[in-house]
């Protein structure tokens, strides 16, 4: 059993506790906390996997600006538990069913074609240097240009719908 | 030396826990969240692929991704907070004005 | 065919009074309103007779010069189906440019007659406007006819023979809307039909002879048909005789003979000029032209002459006997006319066509004659009575019936109508048959033909003229003799001249007409004329004993009429002195041996009866109330009603229909429980379909 492996299994618990902590916790805040946990643990597979841009955007982007406006607006609408309900009963169970048949048919998958998937090497040197970022930056600037400012395009709408929607109407407070 | 099955597994695994979430949760906002973690496992199996083939394009697609969920949430929960403003809670059960 | 001299002109036969009439239907409105307007259409309509007349005898000369040979004149062609080619073809022969000339000549001076006497008939009658329709009438007529006699076929000569019945309808009932006595009334619309169905009987005959024609003969083309018919004759002779008879009933229709004679004395409820041209001259001798003209098919068949010879003769006496027992100007006239038909049918039935043909110009131009001095009598009358009711104060004799035709209301004529008496007595004297009138020659001819073949036939004729010589001397002494009965006949008044010149005219040819075969040795002018078409037959020379019998016989007849009529004049309200010697015979005759009621009761009665019968059992009962309302309807509705309706409607498509309705009712009340809008339920939704769809993938 490789250092590498034993690494990827430590995390893969941290990660499948850590989600599963998100999704029993009753209530939000812990769930929110939970997930950063997970984030923060997928940041460190992106490390592994010779992805230290990706690994960066994860904890400023997610575990940093998405989860903390997650909180933010918990605490701001104060619904950290609700009540419980009695409609949809049987939709526990049914997701339940369906997971784990989802769950067996990923293995099918992956045990079937075996074959086909290869194995990811331990990340070298070199990719983990600023060369490796200049070469995406490259790429996003050259080869993927109009997705990226799509993307920013995006951002901005998101942006103001967001202002939009929270701004409190003039004539509404009357 | 990791078999790539195993970062698939994991992705699998996390994104039906994500999926769960989506369906027996009652608050929006761990709902939104479970979107994230469904999300995130699937960025890890692009970065997974990505670092297999030693090509730069799974990365970059993470990336929008990433941009992406920043804005859905950014809108998800402007929206939200106009519904509890409206209707003084955000209990996903307690909305079935689309009712047939 | 080589057209020679004038034969071109043919078509203006029909065309001059065609234009004629055009001109009078399109101005005539306008003519109406001026005051030389009525002089001005009569003028038109006789010029267009008038042309057809100048073409008449332009034609005759082309024949004549030509030696009397056939000449056909192509005009258009007309019908072409199958085998059948029949093109509008005018015939040109002896025969028919002497009915050309006939039928022209005596038109012609009719139409100017009928200037003055329409003049005044309009006048008393309270209607103006309608001399101007009576002129296109009059012109259609002379169309109709000329395409009659001058037809190359039996078709041609139908469109003309159903044209002038047209043209008769019309004109009998010319006074649609009153009686003879002017009163309001439909008896001269009902006279018009009369003679309009009764034709139509005749013309039924004549159809069935035409078809059976072209069945067996296969042509309608004059000189085709009599070329097939001897080899027809001679294998299948019941053809021809069917032929010859049925033809027979179309000339007792359009020539009044019996069995169909009774629509002439009823059309004299048209005006006088139209009695004299088209029931007496002209239409009413179609019948002795149609036989004439199929001369070559009579002559095959001895047995259809012998009924055709006898049937003339029957007719001829039968309406002589009627005719004396008449009181009206015109009735004793048109069963004389009917009676002179016989003759000439007789005639023609016994093989004598030329002595048929001669009679019958003859009787054209003295029948003419005596019906336009009639007219003249009887509007003199008119006048008188008119003069009266003005001078007499007024109202006194408008409330009174005045008969003018009625010979009972005359008397004395001779003193006010001197012109008038002469003519008349010209005209009787022709028909009596007194020498050197034309119609002493021209019966003379047919007695003598009947005594050298058939004496029955002979014997019948010469009883009839007797008769007729009888009935016209009644008249004359009746109407111009003894004292006036009435004081209109007192005050008669003489007519005008644009009246009196055609009689004239009428009553020269009348004197003159024999000269055209007179019977003496180089005086056979139309026996050799119309031998051309006929073939020459050998001219008979005069007979002493049968132009001695029916001189003296006529004579007699005369004195007779004088014993009894002008000895002692009629009183007014004296009964006819033949009332008492004859008694109920002389009731038959006043009565027309009814005829007429028997008609009445054997056929219309029955008719009627049938008519009834079909209208209320068959059509009504049976056909309306039984198999539409109970069997179709009722069928009907219980098909619609139960069977379609309660049974398959209701029970199987309102339940189809509806079961629809309710299955998907109940499958969207089902189904929507699941659209409960709650999104995690969605979720769930999409989440299964990603599993199922994986799965799929997964096992494919």
């Amino acid at each position: 059993m490789s250092i590498d492996l034993i690494l990827f299994l430590i995390l893969a618990v941290v990660a499948l506790a850590t989600a599963l902590g998100m999704l029993l916790s009753k209530h939000a805040v812990y769930s929110a906390l939970f997930l950063v946990l997970n984030f923060a643990t997928i940041a460190v597979f992106y490390l592994l996997l010779g992805a230290p841009f990706i690994a960066i955007s994860q904890v400023t982007v997610y575990a940093g600006a998405i989860m903390v406006l997650f909180l933010f607006v918990i605490m701001l609408l104060g619904s950290e538990v609700l009540a419980p309900s009695k409609v949809l009963r049987g939709q526990r169970w049914a997701a339940f069913g369906l997971a784990v048949v989802l769950v067996a048919e990923t293995v099918y998958l992956l045990v079937s074609r075996h074959a086909a998937v290869g194995v990811i090497a331990r990340p070298d040197a070199f990719l983990n240097t600023m060369d490796s970022l200049r070469e995406i930056g490259t790429a996003l600037f050259t080869q993927y240009l109009l997705p990226f400012e799509v993307t920013s395009i995006l951002l901005l709408v998101a942006m103001v719908g967001a202002i939009v929607l929270t701004k409190q109407e003039k004539g509404g407070q009357k | 030396m990791v078999d790539i099955s195993y970062y698939i597994l994991l992705s699998a695994v996390l994104f039906t826990i994500g999926a769960m979430g989506v369906l027996v949760r009652r608050n929006p906002l761990i709902i939104f969240m479970s979107v994230e973690l469904m999300l995130n496992a699937a960025n890890l199996a692009f970065v997974s692929f990505a670092s297999m083939h030693g090509s730069l394009d799974g990365q970059i697609f993470v990336f929008f991704v990433m941009t992406v969920a920043a804005a859905e949430v950014a809108v998800g929960l402007a929206l939200i907070v106009q519904i509890f403003k409206s209707r003084h809670s955000i209990n996903v059960d307690e909305m079935n004005s689309l009712k047939g | 065919m080589e057209t020679h001299g004038f034969a071109f002109l043919a078509p203006w036969l029909i065309f001059a009074p065609l234009v004629g009439l055009l001109l009078n239907i399109l101005l005539g409105g306008w003519f109406m309103k001026q005051p030389w307007g009525e002089r001005a259409i009569g003028a038109i309509a006789a010029s267009a007779s008038g042309a057809a007349f100048v073409v008449s005898a332009l034609l005759a000369y082309t024949v004549s010069a030509a030696h009397g040979e056939l000449m056909t004149v192509p005009f258009a062609q007309w019908i072409h189906i199958g085998t059948l080619e029949l093109d509008w073809t005018f015939r040109l022969d002896s025969l028919s440019t002497t009915m050309m000339l006939v039928v022209s000549g005596v038109g012609t001076l009719i139409h100017i007659y009928a200037i003055g006497y329409m003049h005044e008939d309009v006048r008393f009658k309270n209607d103006i406007p309608r001399y101007q329709r009576f002129f296109v009438f009059l012109n259609l007529f002379i169309a109709a006819m000329m395409i009659l006699v001058s037809g190359d076929s039996y078709m041609m000569l139908f469109v003309g023979w159903e044209g002038v019945g047209l043209c008769s309808f019309l004109l009998i009932g010319f006074w649609y809307d009153m009686d003879t006595l002017g009163r309001s009334s439909w008896a001269n619309s009902n006279a018009a039909k009369k003679a309009f169905i009764t034709n139509r009987i005749g013309d039924f005959g004549f159809l069935i002879a035409g078809f059976l024609m072209f069945w067996r003969l296969g042509s309608f083309q004059f000189d085709q048909v009599f070329a097939a018919a001897p080899a027809l004759a001679a294998s299948d002779h019941t053809t021809i005789i069917l032929i010859t008879l049925f033809m027979l009933i179309g000339v007792a229709g359009k020539s009044a003979q019996i069995p169909l004679y009774v629509w002439l004395p009823d059309a004299m409820a048209g005006p006088t000029p139209v009695s004299a041209l088209i029931h007496a001259a002209t239409m009413v001798t179609a019948g002795v032209y149609l036989i004439t003209r199929s001369a070559p098919l009579y002559t095959l068949v001895p047995e259809a002459q012998y009924i055709v010879a006898m049937t003339g003769a029957v007719t001829a006496l039968f309406a002589a006997t009627i005719a004396v027992g008449q009181y009206d100007i015109k009735k004793v006239l048109a069963y004389s006319t009917i009676s002179q038909l016989g003759f000439m049918v007789a005639a023609v039935g016994m093989g004598a066509y030329v002595a048929g043909m001669f009679h019958l110009i003859t009787h054209a131009f003295f029948k003419a004659l005596l019906f336009l001095s009639a007219g003249s009598v009887i509007l003199g009358l008119e006048r008188g009575h008119h003069h009266l009711a003005h001078g007499h104060g007024h109202g006194d004799h408008h409330e009174e019936v005045f008969d003018p035709g009625d010979m009972r209301n005359m008397g004395g004529l001779r003193k006010t109508m001197p012109v008038t008496f002469w003519l008349y007595m010209i005209g009787t004297l022709a028909l009596a048959g007194i020498v050197p009138f034309a119609g002493f020659w021209s019966k003379d001819e047919i007695l003598l033909d009947a005594n050298l073949h058939y004496t029955g036939v002979y014997w019948i004729l010469t009883i009839a003229a007797f008769l007729t010589a009888f009935y016209m001397g009644r008249q004359i002494w009746m109407v111009f003799f003894g004292e006036a009965r009435h004081e209109a006949a007192a005050h008669a008044e003489e007519s005008p001249a644009v009246m009196t010149v055609p009689l004239m005219v009428l009553a020269a040819l009348s004197v003159l007409g024999g000269a055209l075969n007179l019977p003496f040795e180089g005086f056979h002018n139309l026996t050799h004329w119309l031998g051309h078409t006929l073939g020459e037959v050998e001219a008979m020379p005069l007979n002493g004993v049968v132009a001695g019998v029916s001189t003296v016989l006529a004579l007699t007849a005369i004195f007779v009429s004088w014993l009894l009529y002008g000895r002692n004049p009629l009183k007014a309200g004296q009964p006819d002195p033949l009332k008492k010697p004859l008694g109920l015979a002389f009731t038959g005759m006043e009565n027309k041996w009814f005829v007429d009621e028997g008609y009445w009761f054997a056929i219309v009665d029955r008719y009627v009866d049938i008519a009834r019968f079909l209208a209320d059992k068959i059509d009504w009962e049976f056909w309306h109330d039984f198999v539409h309302e109970k069997v179709i309807a009722g069928t009907y509705n219980w098909l619609s009603n139960s069977a379609l309706n309660e049974g398959l409607d209701k029970r199987v498509i309102d339940a189809i229909a509806n079961g629809l309705g309710k299955a998907t009712q109940w499958l969207s009340g089902t189904t929507r429980k699941f659209q409960n809008g709650f999104v995690r339920s969605y979720a769930l939704s999409v989440f299964l379909g990603v599993v199922i769809i994986l799965g799929y993938l997964l096992l494919k």
